[in-house]
C-alpha cells in the first residue's frame, strides 16, 4: 500500500507529468509536488507523485556505503 | 532502474552486514512499522545477515490489516447497494467480513472494481453518470494526500456521483498507543519511508524523547533497511535514542508540506477504530464538513450488525507485534493465501502472507522455509 516507486519526469503539461520507468511510461498527477521538473526522479504512489527524489542525498548514501564495505573488507 | 538497483547490492550489504555484527553487543528488539518492510525484510533474507541477538518485530503498518471488521462490513453493505460501484484497492477485495468479503458480494453480482489509484474512481464515475462510485479510502499519510487530491479534483471538474468511504489512518498516534499500552518492550522503531516522505522525521520526537525507544526512517531496499537497522543498533548500543533518516533521497525533517496541506484542507483529525487495537484517538482522518457531499458514510448510511471476528485467527496480536504470523495455531494449516482467515494473510503487506511466502526465521530451530 504504501508501496512508491521512482520514476523519471520526460515531460510535464499542468499539474500531470508523463513519467519513465524501465521503458514503460505513465502519466502522473503532480499536484502534491509542484517542484517536479523535467528530468527528476519523484517517488510515484497510487497515481501521485508524492515526494522528489535528492539526487545529491542519494549519492551521498552510496558512498557511506562504500566506505563501510571497505573498512569492513580491512577488518 | 535508478534508485533501486544500487540499494541491493551485496558487497555493500555485507559492510553493513559485518559493521551491525561489531557494533551489536546485547539482545535487542526493534519494530518494523511498515508490512512493506517486513516482505522485504524476508524477502530479501535481511533476517539472516544480521545477528540473531537483534529481533526483527513486525508491526501495524499495514493499511488493509489494521481495517476493523466493522468498516470492512460498512464497504460491503456499500457494495451491495443498487446502482454502487464500490472501487478498492486490490488487497481489500479477499478480507473476510463478518459474513462475506467485497469479493463474495462481487460473486453475488454487486459492482466492486478494483482500481490503482483515486483517480480511476473519478474518470468511472464520470464514464457512468446514472451510478454512485464510491471509493474505499484506506492507507496512512501515504495515501491520505492522494485521496485528499482526487477529491480536489472532483469538486473542481463537479464530479458529485464520486463519494469516498474514508477509512485512512495516522501512524505517529497509533505508535503512541502501542507504546502507552506497555504489552510489548521495543528498543527501537525502523519508521515508515513514504509515510514519511509526506510527514517528515519531526513528527517521531516524541519517540525518543517520552519513552527511551529509537527511530531510523527506512527506505524499502535491502541496503536502506540494513543501514536503518545499523543506525538502530548505534543508537540503542550507546544510549542515545533519537530520530535519524535512514532514507534521505526521498526523507527530509519537514516532509512534503504541500500533500499535508491538501490533506488537512479535506480532512480533519478524528479517532479511529483499528483492528486489533481499538479505537485510538486523534489516529483517523474524516473528511470536513464542507467536503461532506463527497462523504459516502453521509450519502448513503448503512445500518449494520455488530461484527464478528474470525474465530481463532491472531490477527490483531500480529499487528500489536505481540505475536509472530508462526505462533498463531491456524497459520499454514487453517489460514493460507488460498484460503486466509484474516487480513494478514491477504494482503501484500500483511505478516503472516510474507511469514507464508519467504519462509520465517525460527531461532531456536535455524531457518525454516514454509512447508
Amino acid at each position: 500500500m504504501c508501496l512508491a516507486v521512482p520514476v523519471r519526469i520526460v515531460s510535464i503539461a499542468g499539474d500531470e507529468a508523463e513519467t519513465e520507468i524501465a521503458g514503460v511510461r505513465r502519466r502522473v498527477s503532480i499536484a502534491l509536488t509542484p517542484e517536479a521538473k523535467v528530468g527528476d526522479y519523484v517517488l510515484l504512489h497510487t497515481g501521485y507523485a508524492i515526494g522528489v527524489v535528492d539526487e545529491a542525498e542519494a549519492e551521498e548514501t552510496l558512498k557511506l556505503l562504500q566506505e563501510i564495505a571497505d573498512l569492513s573488507e580491512v577488518h | 532502474m535508478k534508485f533501486i538497483d544500487e540499494y541491493q547490492d551485496s558487497r555493500l550489504a555485507k559492510g553493513l552486514a559485518d559493521q551491525i555484527a561489531r557494533r551489536s553487543t546485547r539482545s535487542i528488539r526493534l519494530m518494523e512499522f511498515c508490512g512493506g518492510h517486513t516482505h522485504a525484510i524476508l524477502r530479501y533474507g535481511i533476517r539472516q545477515l544480521v545477528p540473531a541477538r537483534v529481533e526483527l518485530r513486525s508491526g501495524p503498518g499495514c493499511p488493509v490489516c489494521v481495517t476493523a471488521t466493522a468498516d470492512l462490513d460498512k464497504a460491503i453493505a456499500l457494495a451491495r447497494l443498487p446502482g454502487a460501484i464500490v472501487t478498492t484497492f486490490g488487497d481489500m477485495m479477499r478480507v473476510p467480513g463478518s459474513a462475506s468479503s467485497l469479493q463474495q458480494a462481487k460473486a453475488e453480482g454487486a459492482d466492486v472494481r478494483i482500481v490503482y489509484s483515486a483517480l480511476d474512481a473519478i474518470e468511472m464515475a464520470r464514464a457512468n453518470p446514472e451510478k454512485e462510485v464510491i471509493f474505499v479510502g484506506i492507507g496512512f499519510e501515504t495515501t491520505a494526500p492522494t485521496i485528499a487530491a482526487s477529491i480536489l479534483k472532483a469538486r473542481r471538474e463537479e464530479t458529485t456521483n464520486f463519494r469516498v468511504l474514508s477509512l485512512n489512518k495516522l501512524t505517529p498516534p497509533v505508535m503512541k498507543a502501542l507504546l502507552d499500552s506497555g504489552e510489548i518492550q521495543l528498543d527501537g522503531i525502523i519508521c515508515p519511508g513514504h509515510v514519511s516522505v509526506v510527514i517528515g522525521s519531526a513528527p517521531y520526537a516524541f519517540i525518543p524523547r517520552d519513552y527511551g525507544v529509537a527511530c531510523a526512517i527506512s527506505g524499502f531496499e535491502p541496503l536502506d533497511i540494513l543501514l536503518s537497522v545499523d543506525r538502530l543498533v548505534e543508537q540503542v548500543e550507546g544510549g542515545t535514542p533519537g530520530v535519524e533518516i535512514a532514507y534521505s533521497r526521498g526523507v527530509t525533517a519537514d516532509g512534503n508540506r504541500k500533500a499535508r496541506e491538501l490533506m488537512d484542507e479535506v480532512f480533519e483529525v478524528g479517532d479511529a477504530n483499528w483492528r486489533g487495537i481499538g479505537i485510538v484517538p486523534d489516529s483517523g482522518l474524516a473528511l470536513r464538513e464542507e467536503y461532506g457531499r463527497f462523504d459516502a458514510e453521509k450519502a448513503f448510511p448503512v445500518s449494520l450488525q455488530p461484527p464478528r471476528e474470525p474465530q481463532g485467527c491472531r490477527c490483531g496480536d500480529v499487528i500489536r507485534g505481540t505475536t509472530t504470523p508462526s505462533d498463531c495455531e491456524l497459520f499454514g494449516k487453517l489460514c493460507t493465501p488460498e484460503r486466509p482467515v484474516g487480513p494478514c494473510m491477504v494482503s501484500s503487506e500483511g505478516a503472516c502472507a510474507a511469514y507464508h511466502q519467504y519462509g520465517y526465521p525460527d531461532i531456536s530451530q535455524g531457518f525454516e522455509s514454509k512447508t
